[in-house]
């Protein structure tokens, strides 16, 4: 650590963590109650389950964003931070924000919640991934306002780098968007066609800038490559990603109302979203390969060529597979979308904010890389996450695929319920694939104590 | 590979290729707005009832355990045609007559809708149901 302020990042972290462990808990509950559908019923709904695991997903992701600007900004800029005090506010107002409006989820209805909170004066709730109450929203807008505040004081009084403006692009970016989350028009059709600027243009624009920047920086510190030849590959990846990215939206202009011609736009742009995931993988190994000298820190590397990796596999080929127009008339809201849904995630954004921890957590605490065997407790956890998301991935593929021809691409159509009859045998599968995942996710946590004392120092 | 391409051309790419595709999508998104879709969203028929059914809705979050023109959860039926598939009373009937507590069926709680939510609700789903979609779902079963 150069600067003693990116020590801010290290509560950041902690909390990305412990939500992440609640995401599992709830992603389990749901897949029981796929295939045991009146498991914990009446107290805790499917859809209340759901919208806690994946606005914790979210949130964690943003606290792994965070920590990690926290962390790379300083050192980019080579400055320090701006105001600590005021990352360390912020931090706990996003925290507490965040474990009321989970706690207004699961120990109110969601309509009560709606009603306390005053939703039916600027209604903003009840959309996918949107649900919270307008108070945690503009809680979340404070918050990334008075972050980028703060680090874009801190750039500007320091070194500009590729790296460090990228990143500031894409946060100021993902603030932008995220106003569309307030606009809700009567019309659902265009509340789906804005809502799409949130959710698409988030995680297939402005994250990938922030995904990039993260990917650069770790590389550039764990292989000690020329700056240059990393800013171009940044560049390179973070320019493709936009190009294809921006008019790929219109892969979800599709059905919703708006004309047929987004039909070609749509799968034209986004058949080209997965050259920056390739560009990804290209850059990671070359670099590793020609790496200037060998880090300590093994189990870093692992994560960051895993991101490239997976992150290839989940958002560029689950992604291309059901981007085509005459595809997606068939797959459109399947299982074959939660199955790229979750390999993208996690293969993307959880993997590179948990590629960011590993290299920085040992940092934060003094030392160059943890000790061997907490190294390969971590690599065990690695493989154990990342091969069984493939799992869960392949089953919700194969129930999807099944799910379409019974009831989609035949003359004989069966309804809705009985197919999902037909298909629990791969929910069960998708299930016991996701008890590996937990114990991975147990693994992950033990590698934090493992070998307290004993250190690795360079 | 390194020396073909420069760190300012990608640059250039980056910077020159976002704007250039920003603007793009601006221009394609003033069309669909203000020219295509309100020839396809029949807005006409935007009562009062529609506005308030897509309210409740939302507050019920309806959308966690069902697709709507296929966005949303994948746990229970697409609801945006469901107004073809079922009509409009098997839907009220539906709605009050929650849960089935069919022993491990996937269940869906009793909302305690009014009648003038569930009126509304049902005009939501019917106006919805009539939008443009370019023939989806593929068939009744959504
Ligand atoms: C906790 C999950 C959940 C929530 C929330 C939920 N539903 Fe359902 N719904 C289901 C399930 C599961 C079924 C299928 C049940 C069955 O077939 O036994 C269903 C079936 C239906 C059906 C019958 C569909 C058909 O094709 O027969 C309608 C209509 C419906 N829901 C409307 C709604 C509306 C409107 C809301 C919001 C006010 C809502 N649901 C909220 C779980 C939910
Ligand atoms: C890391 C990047 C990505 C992430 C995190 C991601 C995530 C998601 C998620 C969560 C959904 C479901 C949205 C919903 O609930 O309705 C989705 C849908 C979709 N994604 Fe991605 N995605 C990524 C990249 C891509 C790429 C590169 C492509 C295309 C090549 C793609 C194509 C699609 C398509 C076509 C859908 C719509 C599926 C449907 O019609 O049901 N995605 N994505
Ligand atoms: C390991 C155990 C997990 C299980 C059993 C699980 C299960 C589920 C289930 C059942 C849903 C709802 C699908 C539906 O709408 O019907 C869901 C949604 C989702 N989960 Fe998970 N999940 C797990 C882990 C994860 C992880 C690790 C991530 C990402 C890092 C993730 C990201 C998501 C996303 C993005 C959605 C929304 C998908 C969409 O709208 O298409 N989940 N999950
Ligand atoms: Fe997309």
């Amino acid at each position: 650590m150069k600067y003693s302020s990116q020590a801010v990042a290290k509560p950041y972290f902690i909390a990305a963590i412990a939500l992440f462990v609640g995401q599992i808990v709830f992603g389990l509950i749901m897949g029981l109650q796929y295939v045991i559908g009146d498991f914990l019923f009446p107290y805790l709904p499917f859809n209340i389950a759901r919208l806690v695991h994946t606005n914790l997903l979210i949130v964690w992701i943003l606290f792994g964003f965070m920590g990690a600007a926290y962390y790379l900004i300083p050192e980019e800029a080579e400055r320090e931070l701006y105001s600590p005090k005021l990352a360390i506010a912020l931090f706990w107002a996003f925290l507490v924000t965040g474990v009321l409006t989970i706690l207004g989820y699961l120990f109110i209805s969601y309509a009560k919640l709606a009603e306390v909170t005053g939703n039916q004066f600027w209604p903003t709730m009840g959309r996918e991934f949107l649900e919270q109450p307008l108070i945690t929203k503009m809680g979340i807008v404070i918050v990334v306002l008075g972050f980028i505040f703060n680090l874009l004081m801190t750039v500007l009084q320091g070194r500009k780098t590729a790296i460090n403006t990228v990143f500031l692009t894409g946060f100021i970016g993902l603030a932008a968007l995220f106003l569309f989350a307030f606009y809700n028009p009567h019309n659902l059709v265009l509340d789906k066609f804005y809502w799409w600027w949130v959710v698409h243009l988030w995680v297939e624009g402005t994250w990938e800038l922030i995904l990039g920047a993260m990917f650069a920086f770790v590389t550039l510190k764990l292989t000690g490559v020329d700056r240059d030849v990393v800013e171009k590959w940044l560049y390179l990846i973070v320019g493709t990603a936009l190009m294809s990215g921006i008019i790929g939206i219109g892969h979800h202009y599709f059905w919703i109302g708006p004309p047929a011609y987004w039909q070609w736009w749509g799968s034209l742009f986004s058949a080209f979203e997965p050259i920056p995931f390739f560009l990804m993988i290209l850059f990671a190994f070359y670099m590793v390969n020609h790496r200037r000298h060998q880090h300590p820190n093994q189990v870093a590397t692992l994560w960051l060529l895993g991101t490239a990796v997976m992150s290839f596999l989940g958002a560029g080929v689950w992604g291309f597979l059901q981007t085509l127009a005459p595809v997606n008339y068939y797959t459109h809201g399947t299982q074959v979308t939660a199955a790229h849904g979750h390999l993208s995630f996690y293969g993307a954004y959880a993997m590179i904010v948990l590629t960011m921890i590993s290299y920085a957590m040992p940092k934060l605490q003094g030392r160059e890389a943890n000790s061997n065997k907490a190294q390969v407790t971590e690599m065990w956890s690695f493989w154990l996450m990342t091969v069984s998301m493939v799992f869960i991935t392949l089953f919700l593929t194969a129930a999807g695929i099944v799910q379409v021809y019974l009831q989609r691409a035949t003359d004989t159509p069966l309804p809705y319920m009985t197919v999902q009859d037909k298909i629990a045998v791969f929910y069960w599968m998708r299930e016991g694939a996701a008890l590996i995942f937990t114990i991975g996710v147990v693994v992950y946590l033990i590698s934090f104590f493992v070998d307290k004392k004993e250190r690795v120092t360079t | 590979m390194a020396e073909i391409v420069t760190k300012s051309m990608a640059k250039g790419l980056y910077y020159g290729g976002s704007l250039f595709f920003i603007l793009v999508f601006l221009g394609l998104t003033f069309h669909t707005i203000s020219l295509a879709i309100p020839t396809r969203d029949h807005r006409d028929q935007l009562n009062p009832a529609v506005v308030a059914g897509k309210l409740v809705w939302e507050k019920y979050d309806c959308i966690g355990c069902h697709t709507l023109i296929g966005e949303g959860a994948y746990f229970a039926p697409e609801l945006g045609n469901v107004y073809k598939r079922r009509g409009g009373e098997f839907v009220k009937a539906w709605i009050q007559g929650q849960p089935t507590h069919v022993t491990g069926r996937r269940q869906m709680p009793q909302l305690n809708l009014t009648e003038e939510e569930l009126n509304d609700l049902v005009e939501f789903l019917k106006w919805s149901s009539e939008v443009n979609t370019e023939n989806w779902p593929p068939n009744v079963e959504g």
